[in-house]
């Protein structure tokens, strides 16, 4: 059973990272082809870091993504407290089903959705712009929204309600309870919410498209206009970085992860005795 | 704190519903409106029964003409491709969520990690490399090529799409699964086990109901993208689908913005439909015929 | 406090939504099809940088200018007539102008801010979307042809719009994946005007473009690129420009050839200032920016376009680095270019006429 489980899980792997193995490769590519390997150059990473236009479209998305997850983890934290507080069902689920539209909702409608509504409002206040950044990134913490929720909300069911009121009886105020207590409970529920709404917004291409306005272009937007001539592999080129960005960033992660879940479990321990 | 909304749930609450009402129910308003009015703005149901009523003619291979309605094929095709993608994603990511638990805490971190990694890449160019991976020319074939084999042509048939989707929603199918499974009270399994089910039966009766919320979630966050997707089927289908995204984008860039919006709002409702009754079957699963908890 | 604490949070997210980008430094904003401008990849001539910085030394201003790329004319159309962005400078096909000028969404411009508009070659001015010269610059031409792999191809069967109707080929042709681009190739073949106001010609086309249909490989844009370059099609129709782009990057396997069916569409993409321009002086200095010799010179030689500047083509350095068989490609010597190209180019249709082809292309896709 167990070298089946083994297998198993090294041909999925391989399925995910196939892809970016070819990624990789043909970003060494001295040729422009994206299926032909002639010699191994450092070219278009030259090219990529001279690509301003490129470079800025990078700067933008992690910037609309960074405020996106911001602004979509406190507006959601707020939320979902509030919704486990709630008494009244109706209210409740109406809440939840509202909560849910923008997952279950494809993006081309939501992205359609959204610019009509800010196409109209534009002209209602005579603007000549009626999109810009601002109305992406109300766009995208829209969409984030739904997933942060839906992390913190089990965590706070999860939570023993009586913690926080201990806490109260021991003198703290309901504001001071929050933080001292409830928070670090519902944080590793945070903390997966707002890497979802990052990951969301960051590769986001069709709500984007549909939001965006002059003079701000996101990588996907970029990508998407480049291939009306062709992707070149400096896109490849930038794909790779990416990606050692981020293994570099999830394995950091991970080790100051174990360190503080030692420390925890050291902690708990002690209180105990 | 028996009253119905105090105050600091109020305030938690305020600037969240307004939010919620602004941005995501008035642009829906906004569609419905678009959908239901044509272009001078007058109420018209036409749209909506463009959508049902109206008709073309597909010719197959031996010249055979049948009339079909246009839309609801294209409807009908894009579900189906959508539903394939969606079963295989659950048939391979189940397993591999199951397995994920199973391991060290230390493996399934890492595991966790590397599927997570092509989440982060871009979606665009994750689909080029499937076409370079996949086309006549490409490294597939050229891999059988080298090993006798011949050549597969996947590349611009449904499969290629199909791959396409599953390959790009995998991680979502995989992570709400493993994210519930992990939490699962192993002393439940335990409990089944000392009554005397086998290792098959404890996943058949205890494990597989109680997944059902990460499994519905799991659906839910593959489905609805892979309905509407345009892009994979454009560059892995060589443009030879045209599924009910690139039909709602058809008609949005040939300026019918009153069509394109009823065309999302009939897909919008199909889904809640979808959504809702799929959640009915897997509460069923999850707590059993007669109701309530196992 | 917790009440004000909301309220206010709330007020800020009205104030964000309606605030815009506020900005008072000069800024100019373009939109331009996608990969058509020489941008200083691979060495070349950074037409965007270098006229920031000629602009600053020229009028001791510092301005940015934000390049947006479209890669349709129907998308663009559809985000500025929506009233959704504003853009300084657009450039468009000849049919979208047409349709922008007819709904009023262009400015006349003033030519007294762009005088290196004399070196136009009269061939470009006075056509018809533009009869007056009043709303647009011309900035590339192009003619559709036919490329082919010869190494697949038997040159004798290159023979006209035929070579992709050809059942010897089955499987192996791409044609295009939009409807005017893939109708027009039908009509082509048939003699029909491809700006017929008569339903039963787009019909006709219909017909053929359903025969053709078992015989394709596939339906692109982009994607030909890719396709031609590796070998994995053999026959497809696209812009003369593109296929020395597409030669440049052949496989070693491949032998790709080029050639003009007659009839075949004759296409311009011309400047032109939106209504909905923020700066119309500024557009016009960049304009005349883009026909200075060292910016044209450098933009046609990097996305390998026909040129209508008469500085361009006459342009020593520019003819040396294409060299005369292309050149030869590029400029076929059309004895009356404005006959041809008023017969051959594509028209703007009524909005019944592009509902009609719509649906009609919709049958297309779904066989």
């Amino acid at each position: 059973m167990k070298t089946a489980s083994r297998i198993y899980t090294a041909l999925l792997f391989i399925f995910l990272f196939a892809p970016i193995a070819i990624l990789l490769i043909f970003s060494f590519n001295e040729s422009k082809s994206l299926s032909v390997f002639s010699q191994f150059s450092l070219k278009w990473y030259r090219e990529l870091f001279r690509d301003e236009a490129t470079l800025t479209s990078v700067r933008n998305t992690l910037l609309l993504a960074l405020t996106a997850m911001i602004g979509s983890t406190i507006l959601g934290t707020a939320a979902a407290v509030g919704i486990q507080r709630l008494r009244a069902r109706w209210l409740r689920a109406s809440l939840n089903t509202v909560t849910n539209i923008p997952m279950t909702n494809p993006d081309i409608i939501t992205g359609i959705s959204m610019m009509l509504m800010f196409v109209f409002s534009g002209r209602l206040f005579g603007l000549a712009n009626s999109l810009s950044f601002w109305t992406m990134l109300i766009a995208h913490v829209t969409f984030c929204l739904p997933y942060v929720i839906l992390q913190v909300l089990p965590k706070l069911r999860q939570m023993d309600a009586a913690l926080p009121e201990a806490a109260m009886d021991l003198g703290c105020t309901p504001i001071q309870a929050f933080f001292k207590v409830t928070l670090p409970e519902i944080m590793p529920g945070i903390i997966t919410g707002a890497i979802m709404a990052f990951t969301m917004s960051l590769d986001d291409f069709v709500i984007s498209y549909f939001t965006s306005g002059a003079g701000f272009q996101t990588l996907p937007i970029r990508i998407y206009n480049m291939t009306k001539k062709t992707v070149t592999p400096k896109m490849y080129a930038l794909a790779t970085i990416i990606f050692f960005v981020i293994l570099a960033l999830l394995l950091i992660s991970n080790l100051t992860d174990e360190d503080s879940g030692r420390k925890r479990k050291a902690r708990k321990s002690k209180t105990i005795d | 704190m028996r009253e119905r909304l105090n105050r600091s749930t109020f305030s938690l609450l305020a600037p969240y519903s307004f939010w919620a009402v602004l941005f995501i129910v008035v642009p829906l308003v906004f569609v419905a409106y678009y959908a239901f009015t044509d272009n001078s703005f007058s109420f018209t149901f036409d749209n909506i029964t463009r959508f049902f009523t109206a008709t073309s003619t597909v010719t197959n291979g031996s010249g055979a003409e049948t009339e079909v309605r246009t839309y609801l094929l294209i409807f009908w095709r894009s579900l189906k491709l959508a539903v394939i993608s969606t079963i295989i994603c659950l048939l391979l990511g189940y397993p591999m969520a199951y397995i994920m638990t199973r391991a060290g805490s230390r493996a399934q971190r890492i595991m966790m990690i590397l599927i997570m990694i092509p989440m982060w890449m871009n979606f665009l160019i994750r689909t080029y490399a499937w076409m370079t991976i996949l086309q006549d020319t490409g490294i597939l074939n050229g891999f059988l090529g080298v090993l006798g084999l011949g050549t597969v042509h996947i590349i611009g048939t449904e499969s290629a799409v199909v791959i396409g989707m599953v390959y790009d929603y995998l991680p979502y199918m995989i992570l709400p699964i493993y994210s519930i499974l992990a939490k699962m009270d192993d002393k439940l399994i335990e409990a089944a086990k000392d009554l005397g089910c086998s290792g098959p039966q404890v996943l058949r009766k205890v494990i597989f109901p109680l997944s059902m919320p990460g499994v519905l979630n799991g659906i839910t966050m593959v489905l609805i993208p892979s309905i509407s997707t345009f892009y994979i089927s454009q560059k892995l289908g060589n443009g030879r689908f045209f599924l009910i995204g690139d039909a709602i984008e058809n008609q949005f860039v040939a300026n019918n913005l009153h069509f394109a919006a009823a065309m999302a709002f009939i897909l919008m409702v199909i889904l809640l439909v979808a959504m809702a009754l799929i959640k009915y079957v897997t509460n069923r699963q999850a707590y059993g015929k007669g109701g309530g908890l196992l | 406090m917790k009440k004000t604490f909301s309220l206010a949070l709330a007020a800020a997210m009205l104030v964000l939504l309606f605030v815009g980008c506020g900005n008072s430094a000069k800024v100019l904003n373009v939109y331009n099809w996608g990969e058509y401008i020489s941008d200083g990849s691979e060495d070349s001539y950074d037409t965007i940088a270098e006229f920031e910085k000629w602009y600053e030394a020229t009028y001791n201003e510092n301005i940015t200018v934000n390049y947006d790329t479209f890669q349709s004319n129907e998308d663009m159309y559809a985000k500025l007539s929506a009233g959704a962005v504003s853009y300084d400078v657009v450039i468009p096909s000849d049919y979208m102008i047409a349709r922008m000028s007819s709904e009023n969404m262009l400015l006349p411009l003033n030519f007294d801010n762009i005088p290196n508009y004399a070196n136009i070659d009269p061939n470009f001015k006075g056509l018809y979307y533009d009869p007056d010269n009043l709303y647009t610059v011309p900035y590339a031409y192009g003619i559709v042809g036919v490329i082919y792999n010869a190494n697949e191809v038997d040159e004798a069967d290159a023979d006209g719009w035929n070579l992709m109707w050809n059942e010897k080929y089955s499987g192996r042709i791409l044609s295009f994946n939009n409807s005017r681009d893939a109708f027009g190739t039908a009509m082509y073949k048939l003699g029909i005007d491809v700006n017929s106001t008569n339903t039963a010609d787009w019909d006709r086309a219909y017909e053929e473009l359903m025969v053709q249909r078992p015989l394709l490989y596939g339906q692109v844009m982009d994607e030909i690129y890719n396709m031609m370059e590796s070998g994995e099609a053999a026959i497809g129709a696209y812009y003369a420009g593109d296929y020395f782009t597409m030669l440049d990057n052949q496989a070693d396997t491949v032998d790709l050839r080029f050639y003009y069916p007659d009839p075949t569409n004759y296409y311009i993409d011309a400047m032109c200032i939106p209504s909905c321009c923020q700066n119309k002086e500024l557009a016009e200095i960049f304009i005349n920016f883009m026909l200075s010799r060292d910016a044209a010179v450098a933009n046609a030689i990097y996305t390998y376009y026909a040129s209508p500047n008469s500085i361009v083509f006459n342009d020593e350095e520019y003819l040396d680095e294409l060299g005369e068989e292309t050149i030869s490609i590029l400029y076929p010597g059309i004895s009356d270019f404005a006959k041809e190209y008023n017969r051959l180019a594509y028209r703007n249709l009524s909005q019944d006429m592009l509902d009609y082809i719509n649906t009609l292309w919709e049958k297309v896709k779904i066989n």
